[in-house]
């Protein structure tokens, strides 16, 4: 095409701002007066959220459309976390059931980081076996590799249940994490087209110096491709973190709920007639703000990831 | 990026010595990811068509039925009606999430590359569905809630969002339009990224209207994108589950009933795990069928940008 030929300079200089920005001053307001109300309408149900969980249960009824909390107090909070005494749940018209947020904090943390770190791992040695590993049949395992991240989780579930469950690891963190902790089918093909990029030479180099292969993976491969780790192990960690079926069917005690399940038990658990919304938002705030960290520290990272994943 | 300047062209000298003396290092570093496709993947796939044709409550032995539950599922009215309140939701859910997420792509490349705001509409995606369905379910109480105390306020009538058999799928599909639109404009985004800036320019010098140069530029370019986008929100939307399981649980009267919450009803609440296994195969057929039609198009159009 003629047109996609001009001078690599200009086209350089065209890249450093927004394709339009715009002479066009209507237009300026137009535009972001629609992206200041994307914003907005993002983030208003997170202050909903904390606003609903800094309230008073009960007086908070009497004032619905209050944009501030009503009679503030940090009663939901401690009251989802156990610490509120139940005259003073009683009180503040929050319910009082053996919800013990403080305990899924914990449970979810130790699943998640133990699913993550098992995952990465071990998914990172498979990419390394398919990228920079040479051996018969290499491609064609790869491919049924890749079958399995077209299976839906659906499809799976109801038997990995009952295996589950035959190995006896009901209700136990394990039992959670087993299934997802040998590989994923997506980390291993993410992280095969960075090894892919390792340049061969320092593998070579390594070779000849009669480096086995575990410690050139170890001491060469990985490091290189660390940001990488880092980056699937944030994504991975989050997604586990939001899962809800699984550890839904998995872990009913309260040793092993997780915050999503507990979240769940919460709501449905709340009578009909006078429902703890502050005791519920309280919760979500607790299960959310983990990930609010996350993304503060790492959001960059995560933006990038995910935009990278469309643009093959 | 950290690996670029690391980055060299394969040496294929030594391969083809080498070849045979990697195989065993290759098994032993794919070892533990072998056992968990074969033991959580491959085995539970085989287990689950196997399943499908039994009849199995969890206390005694599953036993052998042949096609008697494919044969229930095609006269059994819930199972029909759960795959209508599915379209209706996947449909629902693609049509305005794909159409907001292009429009709000295009306005954040034509106005700015601030990291910040697509970080903060990138958000909700990595909130759990469940605290997203919680956070709307509240915010659409009909009592309390939020909007509806503003309709109320106003002198609107309340409206049952999730209550009402008439509003609660619809709700439900734009709730997650909510959660996903960040990631999907994302994608696009990425997209309109990967389009050289001087056809615009060209475009530009020859006088084209905005409208024009979004329709005869900006799409034909984005299409393999979309496609992509599609595949994977499409095959994702289908599987719609934490947002009902917390909010309406299939109901009001089965409106909500989708096929991945009738599939779980089925299996724990009913025990009918032949049953459930089948209605599993029958999705999993779908949602193949489903990927390989969008991947024909997909591959139809990649070349757009190249020629």
């Amino acid at each position: 095409m003629a047109t996609m030929t001009p001078a690599p300079s200009r086209r350089a200089g065209r890249k450093q701002r927004p394709v339009g920005h715009h002479r066009n001053p209507i237009a300026r307001v137009l535009g972001w007066t629609a992206i200041g109300l994307v914003v907005a309408g993002t983030l208003f149900p997170f202050y909903w959220m904390l606003r609903t969980a800094l309230s008073n249960n009960r007086s908070m009824f009497s004032e619905p459309l209050s944009l501030l909390p009503v009679d503030t107090t940090l009663g939901p909070i401690q009251r989802v976390l156990g610490l509120q005494s139940t005259a003073d749940a009683l009180a503040e018209g929050g319910s009082v059931g053996d919800i013990n947020f403080a305990q899924y904090l914990i449970n979810s943390v130790i699943v998640c980081t133990l699913i993550t770190v098992f995952q990465v791992l071990l998914s990172a040695m498979a990419a390394y076996a398919f990228a920079i590993l040479e051996w018969r049949g290499r491609e064609v395992v790869f491919g049924i590799f890749l079958v399995a991240l077209l299976v839906p989780g659906m499809f799976t579930l109801l038997p990995n249940f009952l295996l589950v469950r035959d190995l006896g690891l009901l209700n136990s963190y394990l039992g959670i994490a087993l299934p997802a902790m040998f590989f994923s089918p997506f980390v291993v093909f993410f992280l095969r087209q960075f090894f892919l990029g390792v340049n061969r030479s320092f593998i070579e180099a390594a070779v000849i110096d009669g480096a086995g292969q575990w410690r050139i993976f170890s001491r060469i491969a990985l490091p290189i491709v660390m940001p990488q780790i880092i980056t699937i192990g944030i994504l991975q960690f989050i997604f586990y973190w939001n899962d809800y079926l699984w550890p839904l069917l998995i872990g009913q005690t309260e040793e092993s709920t997780l915050l999503t399940v507990g979240l769940g038990i919460f709501r449905s658990q709340t009578p009909q007639g006078s429902p703890d919304w502050a005791g519920l938002m309280a919760g979500s705030l607790i299960a959310a703000i983990p990930i609010f960290i996350l993304v503060l520290i790492f959001g960059r990272r995560i933006v990038g990831s995910i935009q990278s994943s469309g643009v093959k | 990026m950290a690996t670029m300047p690391l980055t060299g062209t394969p040496r294929r000298k030594a391969k083809v010595s080498r070849k045979r003396g990697q195989l065993v290092p290759a098994l032993l570093f794919l070892l533990p990811a072998l056992l968990g496709f074969i033991a959580f993947f491959a085995w539970p796939a085989v287990r689950g068509i196997y399943l499908s044709f039994t009849d199995y409550n969890l206390l005694s032995d599953p036993e052998w039925v042949g096609l008697e539950n494919y044969q229930s599922i095609g006269s059994d009215p819930v199972f029909w009606r759960s795959m209508v309140v599915t379209l209706q939701y996947v449909l629902i859910n693609i049509v305005v999430q794909t159409i907001a997420a292009l429009g709000l792509a295009v306005l954040l490349h034509r106005f700015t590359k601030s990291m910040v705001i697509r970080g903060v509409v990138m958000l909700p995606y990595l909130i759990a569905n469940v605290i997203v369905a919680l956070v709307w379910y509240w915010l659409a109480d009909y009592n309390l809630g939020l909007i509806n105390s503003a309709l109320d306020a106003i002198g609107l009538d309340r409206i049952g969002f999730f209550g009402d058999q008439q509003y609660a799928m619809t709700t439900i599909a734009l709730v997650n339009v909510w959660r996903h639109l960040g990631y999907t404009t994302l994608l696009i985004f990425a997209g309109l990224q990967a389009i050289p800036g001087d056809v615009y320019e060209a475009a530009a010098v020859d006088g084209a209207g905005e409208w024009r140069v979004f329709r005869s530029i900006t799409m034909p370019l984005l299409r393999p994108v979309l496609a992509f986008v599609l595949v994977v929100t499409v095959v994702g939307s289908f599987q719609i589950f934490d947002t009902i399981a917390v909010t309406t649980q299939g109901g009001p009267v089965d409106a909500t009933n989708a096929i991945t919450y009738y599939i779980y009803d089925r299996a724990f609440t009913r025990f009918d795990f032949g049953y459930a296994s089948a209605l599993s195969v029958i999705l999993m057929i779908i949602l193949a069928v489903i990927a390989l039609v969008q991947m024909r198009v997909l591959r139809a159009n990649q070349s757009d940008l190249e020629r």
